[in-house]
Formats: structure tokens, C-alpha cells, sequence
């Protein structure tokens, strides 16, 4: 049934582990800024919807997509949507 | 603590929690440790090559090697139900982490420490449980668990018995079926359950709520509603799968 394995919609904790693979460090706790609606919150906070090969993360407020996670083999790669900051405080 | 890439990890104990979860001691050779409340990346390969992911809390915490995880078995999910019903001592899988530095309690603040779980969202904040009494911050630690019924409960033992020692005072809400002679209400967490049973905004506890995604919404709202500041609310959601 792997082909019908439906994305989880979890949030941004469980992302931890993918986002250490682009930055080398938690990134679950920066603060990430939406282009679309200004909300300003922890990337643990935001919508993830996550399956085997990638990682989408929304923003909470508006659910636009702030970037997506995608493993390339043991690799990593991070595409850029709507976040426009991000800010560690 | 360094994370670095996939460690092998085995399996050393597995014992039956409630109906549908487990709770499996892994052991991990060279595990740098971790928070309460911190979780790990766990990757199955299959004989054919296929690899599944999925993040797990531990229920432990400290520098010990093994590590403490409780697993709910999701019926259609591909990764649960072996590692309820199938993974035995001495079997293998690879460990990531410890992962995540949001939904983490460590030692040293001053404000009281509300935890709220739904089902199996227990497990990390039984490591808050188990670091807060090791410290002596038991008495400043208050716990609202949710769960269907009395038989769902993971930790329910270890909780009652701590509870009753004197140690973090746990407030059960039952949503289906509550045991023989219970006198509070049953049924979904509201409002009036909170603010009876959790520490008052005035005082300005640190709340953690972790469980389903609907559950945490639902809590978080009714938090806010009570005059809780968004800033104070820290929050882990699973899903499915």
C-alpha cells in the first residue's frame, strides 16, 4: 500500500529532523516570516504536511507555503516559497 | 548536543502499554543525550530497499543510551503497527536525533509548568514529568492528560503512582468511558476542564499541549479564550500515517 501512503499533516517539530539536514542545527525554533499575511511564528509551529520524499510547510494563518523540504537520495533540498524572513530571537 | 546523520539503534525491551501502544527501550551507542521533550527520526528499511520515516518523542530523558519511546498503533499506517505488534528485542533500526529545541523543558524556571496531553501526546510530556520530579520542581508541574478510556492511557500506572507520592498532580479527563464511580463529566475537553484543572493565567505558567493536530487546535483556542498569551503556549501536533 506504499503507494497510498497519504501525507501526514503533522507541524513543524516534526520537520526537526529534515530541517537539521539544510542547516547543520535546530531550525525548529527560528522565528519565520510569511510574505502573504506577515505572521511572524516558530517554524514548530507551522502546518507540515510530510511523506517520504518531501516536507510542505505552511503558514498557520494564511497556509500559503513557506518552503518545502525535499530529500534527494541522502541529501537534502529546501525550495523557497513564500517565507520571507527568518529571525532568531 | 550534536545530532549528526542515522545511528543503529536496537531494540532491548518491549512491553505492552494499553491495547494499541508499546513502549520499546532503544538502545543507542553513542547517543549524546536529551531534553524532555525532545524526539528522534526513526528509519525503517525493508528487504527490498524501501525506507520509511517517522518521528517518535522519547519519554525519557538524560544521558542514558537507551532511550525511551511509546508507540500508538495506527491502524492503516505502514511504520506503527510493526513497531506495536510486530519489532522484537534484538531487532534493529536507525535513530536520528534528539531533534526539535521548541517543545523542550529543561530546569531552572521560575514560572509553574502546565502539561496538557491528548492520547498519545503523553509521551513527551512524561519526560517533563519524570526531569521536573528528578529536580524537585514536581510541585510547580500540573498535568491534564485526555484519553477515551481508562484502558488508553499510556503511563496511567507510573502517573497514579507518582501522583500519589506527592510527585506532578495529574487532573484525567475521560472523553468515551470513565472508570466505575467517576464523578466529573465525560466528553471533550472544554473550557471549564481547563480552567478547573490547569494553573491560572495570573500566575504565568509555561504551557506544553501535545497530541492530534484537531486536539492541540481545539486546546490552544481554549487557552487563549482563558487569557493564556499565545507566547506562553507551546505546542507539538501529530497526525497520522
Amino acid at each position: 500500500m506504499r503507494a497510498d501512503n497519504a501525507a501526514s499533516i503533522v507541524d513543524g517539530n516534526a520537520a526537526a529532523g529534515m530541517l537539521w539536514d539544510v542547516f547543520g542545527a535546530d531550525a525548529t525554533t527560528l522565528i519565520g516570516v510569511c510574505a502573504g499575511c506577515g505572521d511572524a511564528a516558530p517554524l514548530a509551529g507551522a502546518v507540515v504536511e510530510i511523506d517520504e520524499s518531501a516536507a510542505i510547510v505552511r503558514c498557520r494563518a494564511c497556509t500559503h507555503t513557506l518552503f518545502t523540504v525535499l530529500r534527494d537520495g541522502d541529501g537534502v533540498r529546501m525550495v523557497l516559497g513564500m517565507l520571507q524572513e527568518i529571525v532568531r530571537r | 548536543m550534536t545530532v549528526g546523520g542515522w545511528r543503529p539503534g536496537r531494540v532491548v525491551e518491549a512491553v505492552a502499554a494499553t491495547p494499541s501502544a508499546r513502549i520499546l527501550r532503544v538502545q543507542v551507542p553513542g547517543w549524546p543525550g536529551n531534553d524532555a521533550g525532545q524526539h528522534v527520526d526513526i528509519r525503517l528499511t525493508a528487504e527490498d530497499g524501501y525506507q520509511a520515516v517517522r518521528s517518535y518523542s522519547i519519554g525519557s530523558y538524560g544521558t542514558s543510551e537507551t532511550i525511551e519511546l511509546a508507540v500508538d498503533e495506527i491502524p492503516e499506517g505502514e511504520v506503527s503497527p510493526y513497531l506495536v505488534e510486530d519489532v522484537q528485542p534484538g531487532d534493529e533500526l536507525e535513530v536520528k536525533g534528539p531533534l526539535g529545541g521548541y517543545f523542550v523543558w529543561r530546569p531552572g524556571g521560575e514560572a509553574p509548568v502546565q502539561l496538557i496531553a491528548g492520547g498519545s501526546g503523553i509521551v513527551p510530556l512524561m519526560a517533563m514529568v519524570r526531569a521536573a520530579t528528578d529536580v524537585g520542581a514536581a510541585g510547580s508541574v500540573r498535568l491534564l492528560y485526555s484519553v477515551r478510556t481508562p484502558r488508553d492511557a499510556i503511563y496511567r500506572d507510573e502517573l497514579a503512582r507518582r501522583g500519589d507520592d506527592g510527585g506532578v498532580a495529574v487532573t484525567w479527563r475521560y472523553t468515551r468511558e470513565a472508570p466505575a464511580g467517576w464523578a466529573d463529566r465525560v466528553g471533550r475537553l472544554d473550557e471549564a476542564a481547563i480552567r478547573s484543572a490547569a494553573w491560572d493565567p495570573g500566575r504565568e505558567p509555561i504551557v506544553y499541549v501535545c497530541g492530534p493536530t484537531g486536539f492541540v487546535e481545539h486546546v490552544a483556542d481554549a487557552l487563549v479564550a482563558l487569557g493564556h498569551p499565545p507566547a506562553r503556549i507551546r505546542t507539538e501536533r501529530f497526525g497520522g500515517a
